[in-house]
């Protein structure tokens, strides 16, 4: 099947009338056929994707103008709240659940004529590197049927590489949108904390988690963030746009300018060798650009994923709190009173990955441990933060492997899920500071894509973009 | 690494009203130990003189109109996905038996 043409070029041709809207949301609705055996999606919203198409195609040819996205279908990763259908983020516990508001993310979208066509598999809550964890099935990497996407937005990441739709939603705790990116070779933009509004967005540690975009493009990356930036009522986290935005389809950074840190942390001896010389490829056409490059040591990164896995815990403990029953999800009727029906409600409804999170949260935020573990790892945050920031007053941006191998076997990480959240190693320390980060696709190793991660300091989403942008030509 | 007891796991799963088969806990005794034991190594990092960081924003008391907002879920929507409800309120089992 032929490659999407770019987002702005689609609506642009929309607008015109060249292209109809119907027939585009119809075209991704063949390609989830199609590519059926990767079970990269849980569910389609078909009725309502079709019923927006026509209203849009009707409006234009009344005359009116439809925004940027005119037309543009797109897939969200089950854990964003979407009208029509159900929302599961695929547990047990919300197997049923039909989301009864939408997120603001999807609205934004929706404003400038985007269409929701499909809600992808995750890890169950996002919790994983490789989407195995989801209470459903396990989505397969479209590079190679026998391995894994990556996680947790992996049905999302999948779905962009099949060319199902031109760009994809995910969230990104500890690298769920950065990890999957690299594993099926597009492009993952995971911003700045606060940039994009959470509300809506099925919570998983609310101190880390962020929303972005997955495309084949920095440019159209840029245009979906730019869509969805900046304050809303409903999320108190979030932050002021940059009043120039975040689209640089036209911008032109040049890379003779930039002065790049290349991570010594993230040049260890783990690293497979395939991405280790792609890396070093990219490395030496930088140089070659003009860009002054240096090695930069962040000597506390390493201890990121142990800090993550306390404060994600932690919070993940407090957020699944509310998934007793009562309410809304799961809810176990033989229950004789109160109590059995939390327990069991929640015994259904939560798989191995999310009571092994619950409980981890539960013992570091126990009384006699709090200090000992939460507040450690928060301070050792701190540390981290700090090494950033001194980075960052002499670099512009910093760069590394967004993984330490390509996408692994299905299966190879199940048993020991201390090796799975390793996975995370070079993706987690971005989530704990804050800052924003991508994956852009660097090549092949073995035929599977490797990914390289660019670091910039917070705010400086714009300017990454701009950057990503520049040596994604430079790789072209 | 040793595993944690029997009733350390089944304490955490009571406070976290989880119900675990035998075999889960079994497993969460040596998993969960696994996971604590890496986690350990934050111990020895010198953070002396410096103060946890619990929010990355840098906002502060974010606050808004104390008026309702018209909102795109009104209560009976809320309401009609409860297992029971009663007069506009969720009803659950008897809190005590």
């Amino acid at each position: 099947m032929a490659d999407w043409e770019p987002i702005s070029v689609i609506a642009d041709k929309v607008q015109k009338g060249e292209l109809k809207a119907v027939d585009l949301v119809k075209r991704s609705f063949d390609m989830i056929g199609r590519t059926k055996d990767f079970d990269a999606i849980i569910s389609v919203p078909e009725a309502r994707a079709i019923e927006r198409a026509k209203e849009i195609d009707a409006q234009i040819a009344k005359g009116q103008k439809v925004d940027r996205l005119a037309g543009v279908p797109f897939v969200a990763k089950d854990n964003f709240l979407t009208f029509s259908g159900k929302t599961t983020a695929a547990s047990h516990m919300l197997e049923n659940f039909e989301a009864p508001y939408q997120a603001t993310a999807i609205n934004r979208l929706e404003v400038e004529g985007a269409i929701c066509v499909a809600k992808s598999n995750l890890d169950a809550w996002a919790h994983g590197s490789s989407t195995e964890n989801s209470d459903f099935f396990v989505t397969k990497n479209p590079f190679d049927k026998t391995r894994v996407p990556g996680g947790s937005s992996g049905g999302s990441a999948a779905a962009v590489a099949l060319k199902i739709a031109p760009f994809a939603l995910g969230t990104d705790t500890g690298g769920s949108i950065r990890l999957p990116a690299a594993f099926c070779g597009i492009v993952g933009y995971k911003p700045t904390y606060g940039l994009v509004s959470r509300s809506g967005v099925v919570a998983m540690a609310s101190s880390t988690d962020v929303i972005g975009p997955l495309a084949a493009s920095v440019a159209e990356a840029s245009i979906i963030l730019d869509v969805m930036a900046g304050r809303d009522e409903l999320d108190s986290t979030t932050i002021e746009r940059d009043t120039e935005g975040y689209d640089v389809q036209t911008s032109k950074f040049k890379l003779q300018n930039a002065k790049i840190g290349v991570i010594d942390e993230y040049l260890t001896e783990d690293l497979e060798p395939g991405v280790e010389k792609q890396v070093d490829a990219v490395i030496q056409k930088l140089k070659q650009a003009g860009t002054k490059i240096e090695p930069i040591s962040l000597p506390s990164l390493p201890l990121a994923l142990a800090v993550y896995y306390i404060i994600c815990p932690a919070e993940v403990s407090s957020n699944l709190a509310r998934y007793d029953g009562q309410r809304y999800g799961l809810f176990a009727k033989d229950a004789k009173n109160l109590e059995e029906s939390y327990m069991l409600s929640r015994e259904l409804g939560f798989g191995a990955e999310a009571k092994r999170r619950i409980m981890i949260g539960s013992h570091v935020l126990s009384s006699g441990y709090f200090e000992a573990y939460y507040q450690k790892a928060q301070t050792v945050r701190t540390k981290i933060i700090n090494e950033f920031t001194s980075a960052f007053k002499k670099f512009d941006f910093l760069i590394g492997p967004t993984s330490p191998t390509t996408a692994f076997k299905i299966g190879a990480k199940t048993k020991d899920p201390l090796k799975m959240y390793l996975s995370d190693i070079m993706t987690v320390a971005a989530n704990i500071s804050g800052n924003p980060a991508i994956n852009l696709p660097a090549g092949f190793s073995n035929n599977l894509p490797v990914g390289l991660q660019i670091i910039a300091p917070m705010h400086a989403d714009r300017q990454l973009l701009a950057f990503a942008k520049s040596v994604e030509e430079l790789l072209a | 690494m040793s595993k944690l007891t029997r009733d350390q796991v089944l304490k955490l799963a009571h406070l976290s009203r989880l119900k675990l088969s035998e075999e889960e806990i079994e497993r969460f005794r040596e998993e969960l130990a696994e996971i604590l034991d890496y986690v350990k190594q934050l111990e020895n990092a010198d953070t002396k003189g410096l103060e946890p960081t619990y929010q990355v924003t840098g906002l502060k008391n974010v606050t808004r109109a104390d008026k309702p907002l018209d909102y795109q879920a009104k209560p009976d929507d809320l309401l009609k996905r409860a297992p029971d409800t009663l007069d506009k309120q969720f009803k659950v089992k008897r809190v005590i038996t």
